[in-house]
């Protein structure tokens, strides 16, 4: 099971040029807004059509134009699970899922499949409603069961958790999981959000203003994430340019500081990033005199923005987030952090 | 009493109603894919009739279908006669109640989510299964408002069908025609009498028009 996607579409101010492939599983596009994500999901499903490239999806071209290959979306065999979940309003769920089953064989057979899959995800209860009777959780059910009786080879999944309440999100990722992997079927998630690529993705491609910048394990990615930009997008707060000064020494002019790095510094970094939450007051490493400029109380959380002693004044102050336990907060004198948390960056 | 310009005035406006249905769903959805100057273009052409003065849509149809003119004549050797012909109507109907059904499903086209096209599309529904099942019944309500706009204007048609067919009591007149016929020759008893017969066919309209729109209310509620 794979697919191969290598494709340039230009949009005047912006330009797509994007290039990965998977290998089963789960499969995440993370990038920030606009940085065309969706489009190029719309261009494997057939439903844009890139400038130039080539999609391949196990062993069958969907699309080549050096060959003049453009399947319409209808022969692609890919499903395509819209953020909005796209169910025809005028249909009822059950009409709906039918959709999906249009092309095969005898009634029966399909009204027996609607059942199964309608129990399997729960949504067996809702066969006689229409979509704007039933919540957004139980639309996506609907729309993943449309799609899944179609048997598409892949799935593609745009924000699919974007239009849900918070509270829902992270129980429907984890549904999401375990429906893909119980129907076995391969999926491509777009979205930009950490915990979500974080949760359900074993492969990251991170996306960066229309060029794919990298791919790789989704775990590695977080805890090596290279690129400055990949290092912001899964979440880190704390960036600053960095100036090696020798193999295990680093200097960041705008916080004042140099830190010492146990594993030997690459020559073309020149980012560093800290994780708001790795900072430790009673960590002897990178220990730095820091002054505290605000503390924000969260219901779990208490977030310090701060400087370091020596910053230099325009530079943008630090984050340092801290779980909240029993004992008031007292603002500490210096704050040190583990030189393996320390990531270094390509920008 | 003499029937014909009612039986006339509803034959001539459905079947011009049947005709902008077709006409205007099939242009309302080519225009709204064309690059944008031909969508301007285009649109302004197709509306023009909306604001041109109904004498003057009349004048030009007489200066395409007129027997003096090619149009016109050709149609004649074949035995189709728009000029002083009832059928003639159903052209100056179409041809000034066009651009409401038009405009209307146009609006209803452009705030569709097209999103709806595309997932069909990759579950493998025709394009023709696409449009006729979940587009237009998506666009129900804005096309509906458009026929009925339409049908009421083309019931209500007097200048351009005037031009056109002028008035024969017995084989081209309408209701608009009848009343101004009449009143011009002081019967103003008829002419009384078939205003009553319009004003309760619009009645009727309006009333079908609220319980429609009642009911679409209904249905969003639940």
């Amino acid at each position: 099971m794979s697919l191969y996607v290598d494709i340039k579409k230009d949009f005047g101010s912006f330009k797509l040029n994007v290039k990965f492939e998977t290998e089963g599983g789960v499969t995440s596009i993370l990038g920030a807004s606009g940085t065309g994500k969706s489009m190029t999901l719309k261009c494997i499903a057939g439903i844009e059509k890139p400038d130039s490239g080539i999609i391949v999806l196990n062993g069958r071209t969907l699309f080549d134009s050096s060959k003049k290959i453009n399947l319409p979306p209808q022969k692609r065999h890919v499903g395509y699970m819209f953020q909005n979940y796209a169910l025809f309003p005028n249909m009822t769920v059950r009409q709906n899922i039918m959709c999906g089953m249009h092309n095969q064989g005898k009634e029966v057979d399909k009204e027996s499949k609607l059942l199964a899959i309608a129990k399997k995800l729960k949504i067996d209860h809702l066969l006689k409603h229409r979509p704007h009777q039933i919540s957004g959780g139980q639309a996506q059910r609907v729309a993943l069961a449309r799609i899944l009786v179609n048997d598409p080879e892949i799935i593609l999944l745009d924000e699919p958790f974007s239009a849900l309440d918070e509270h829902l999100r992270n129980r429907l990722q984890i549904e999401m999981k375990e429906n893909l992997n119980e129907f076995n079927k391969e999926a491509l998630l777009v979205t930009h959000n950490r915990d979500e690529a974080y949760v359900l993705s074993n492969e990251t491609v991170i996306l960066s203003e229309g060029d794919s910048l990298m791919q790789g394990k989704t775990k590695e990615i977080f805890i090596k994430p290279i690129y400055l930009e990949t290092a912001i997008i899964t979440g880190c707060k704390n960036f600053a340019p960095c100036i090696k000064v020798d193999d295990h020494t680093i200097d960041i002019p705008d916080w004042g500081v140099k830190f010492h790095i146990d594993e030997v510094v690459n020559e073309d970094i020149n980012y560093v990033g800290l994780r708001a939450h790795e900072f430790e007051v009673n960590e002897k490493e990178n220990k730095n005199n820091i002054k505290v400029l605000e503390v924000i109380e969260q219901p779990f959380e208490i977030q310090v923005r701060f400087k370091y002693e020596n910053q230099i004044d325009d530079s943008e102050e630090l984050l340092w987030t801290l779980k909240k336990d029993s004992k008031p907060f007292v603002s500490p004198k210096h704050l040190g952090i583990k030189s393996n948390h320390i990531l270094l960056l390509k920008k | 009493m003499n029937l014909f310009p009612l039986w006339n005035s509803l034959r001539i406006a459905l079947i011009a109603t049947v005709i902008i249905f077709f006409l205007g769903v099939f242009l309302a959805y080519l225009v709204k894919k064309c690059p944008k100057v031909l969508k301007g273009i285009i649109d302004v052409v197709l509306t023009l009739p909306l604001v041109l003065p109904p004498t003057v849509c009349g004048y030009l149809l007489i200066l395409v279908f007129g027997p003096n003119h090619p149009v016109g004549a050709f149609l004649q050797t074949m035995g189709i006669q728009f000029f002083m012909d009832w059928k003639g109507g159903i052209l100056a109907s179409v041809m000034v109640a066009f651009p409401l059904m038009y405009r209307t499903t146009r609006g209803a086209f452009e705030s569709f989510d097209e999103n709806l096209a595309s997932a069909g599309k990759t579950l493998g529904l025709s394009n023709f299964y696409i449009f006729w099942r979940i587009r237009m019944p998506a666009c129900k309500n804005g096309i509906i408002a458009g026929l009925v706009l339409a049908f009421a204007r083309a019931l209500g048609e007097y200048g351009a069908t005037s031009m056109l067919i002028g008035y024969n009591q017995y084989r081209t007149a309408t209701i608009s025609t009848t009343v101004a016929y009449a009143w011009n020759n002081n019967d103003t008893q008829t002419a009384l009498v078939w205003v009553l017969i319009n004003l309760f066919i619009s009645a009727i309209v309006l009333v079908l028009i609220n319980i429609f729109e009642n009911n679409n209310k209904k249905g969003a509620k639940l």
